[in-house]
């Protein structure tokens, strides 16, 4: 791993001001930055950890918002998030104890992975990511695999979820990556529900509208039935190839409706 | 950069540099060994420490995070008077280690499970080892050895 300058502000201002230096990155958890460093994929000359500022951290709920801080850790959401149980059980199950214990909602939504599974929960809930600068709607926050909306310099500083009525998340695990091979969170809320896949499309997370709709109308796996997913556009790899992917997408959807309701 | 943390109970100083991970730092700069890198690409859970009591892979973790921190390391685990600890003893019991390269992050990840779940089930023991990899004992041993430190009966290997 090349050398960098580590530095480790207390504000969010301080941390705005590191990072406006070029090539400076912002670190989290360090569960992806670190790995992509030591292959030499990410090279900053200099880190800016979020990790001593408190105002980044924690789980707030008012009325039906859940407002988590981005360097919140997964294991802290899996324990904190009550309100939001679908929440608190996805954060819990993401990766192994100590990948939990480090990686940070911020770190994990910045990046972007296709198989991420925040991406999912944030999409489904229709929730808000509050950068330093302006707040973000999560249908305009993803942008395509491992990229999103922020600018350079912009950092995530927390999500508002709001709390649906019934939601779960349903993954498929790929056992040696723990990553899921494919996930489908369903949430819903009083006006309609959401229904968000990761690990499925080359687009990165996305929103399967269809089943929204048919499930808006009927809340039950039933209401699945006629639909299918076009395998046009998923992901194909050694562990699955985009009709299996479209195909599972269909299965955990029924079974996350099942789950929640 | 100088860094201070407290590991294993002692105050300790060393020097290194920002990409210095904590795994390099434990073992280079201060000479504690047993947390073993094994992938160094946080898959195999060799690296296993405590950091402010909460169990982390040292692999994936810069040395400068920290700073000012409780750090347990396998050296860590012994009893005062230098004997095994149940965790570690129970291993030796039951068989829990082959080649023994796993073994510091496994019994870090045994005492960071136990005190939070004081009488896992041998599903919370598995799904709690999930980053844990073991390419020796085929994990039946290590379930055993973490149960009977649970205080558990479980049946004895054979003799
Ligand atoms: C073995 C293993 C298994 C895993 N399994 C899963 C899994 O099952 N599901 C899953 O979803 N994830 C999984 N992960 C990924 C894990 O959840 C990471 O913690 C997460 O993706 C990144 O969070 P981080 O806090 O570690 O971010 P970092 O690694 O610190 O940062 C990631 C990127 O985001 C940027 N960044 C960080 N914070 C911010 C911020 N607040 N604002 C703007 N940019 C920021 C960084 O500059 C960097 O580019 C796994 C990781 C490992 C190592
Ligand atoms: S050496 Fe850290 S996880 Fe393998
Ligand atoms: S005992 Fe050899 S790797 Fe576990």
């Amino acid at each position: 791993m090349y050398n960098f300058d580590f530095v480790k502000p207390a504000t969010v201002e301080e941390a705005l001001a590191a990072l406006s230096d070029e090539d400076a990155q912002p670190l989290s958890g360090g569960q992806t930055l670190i790995p992509s460093m030591k292959q030499r994929l990410n090279a900053p000359s200099k880190l800016v950890s979020l990790l001593g500022i408190a105002a980044l951290k924690g789980v707030k709920t008012s009325g039906d918002v859940m407002e988590i801080g981005a360097t919140t850790t997964h294991a802290e959401v899996a324990a904190q998030a009550t309100a939001y149980p679908a929440l608190a059980a996805l954060a819990g199950a993401i990766g192994d104890p100590a990948v939990r214990n480090r990686g940070t909602l911020g770190g994990s939504l910045a990046n972007n992975d296709p198989a991420a599974c925040y991406p999912a929960a944030v999409l489904a809930s229709g929730a808000t990511v509050v950068t330093s600068g302006r707040e973000i709607a999560a249908d305009d926050f993803f942008d395509g695999m491992f990229t999103t909306a922020l600018d350079d310099g912009e950092i995530v500083t927390a999500v508002k979820f709001p709390i649906p009525q019934a939601a779960a998340y349903v993954k498929f695990e790929q056992p040696a990556s723990r990553f899921p091979l494919c996930g489908v969170f369903v949430a819903k809320y009083a006006d309609g529900v959401r229904v968000a896949v990761t690990g499925a499309s080359e687009e990165g997370v996305f929103r399967w509208t269809e089943a929204e709709a048919a499930l808006s109308a009927d809340f039950s796996a039933g209401a699945l039935t006629d639909l299918s997913l076009p395998a046009d556009g998923m992901m194909t790899d050694l562990h699955g190839s985009a009709e299996y992917r479209a195909h599972l997408v269909k299965v955990l959807t029924g079974r996350a409706v099942s789950a929640a309701a | 950069m100088k860094l201070t943390m407290h590991v294993n109970g002692r105050e300790v100083t060393g020097e290194a540099e920002g990409r210095t991970l904590l795994s390099a730092f434990l073992r280079d700069a201060l000479g504690l060994t047993g947390t073993h890198i094994g992938c160094d690409t946080s898959q195999c859970g060799a690296c296993t420490v405590h950091v402010d009591g909460r169990q982390v892979k040292s692999c994936t973790m810069f040395a400068a995070e920290a700073e000012g921190a409780q750090v347990t390391t396998i050296e860590g685990m012994e009893n005062a008077d230098g004997s095994l600890s149940v965790i570690q003893q129970a291993f030796q019991d039951h068989h829990g280690l082959q080649c023994g390269f796993c073994t510091p992050g496994m019994v870090m990840a045994a005492a960071a499970l136990l005190r939070d779940i004081p009488q896992p089930t041998e599903a919370q023991i598995r799904a709690h080892l999930d980053g844990n990899i073991c390419r020796c004992t085929g994990y039946h041993n290590i379930v055993k050895a973490i149960l009977a430190a649970s205080g558990q009966p479980v049946a004895m290997a054979a003799e």
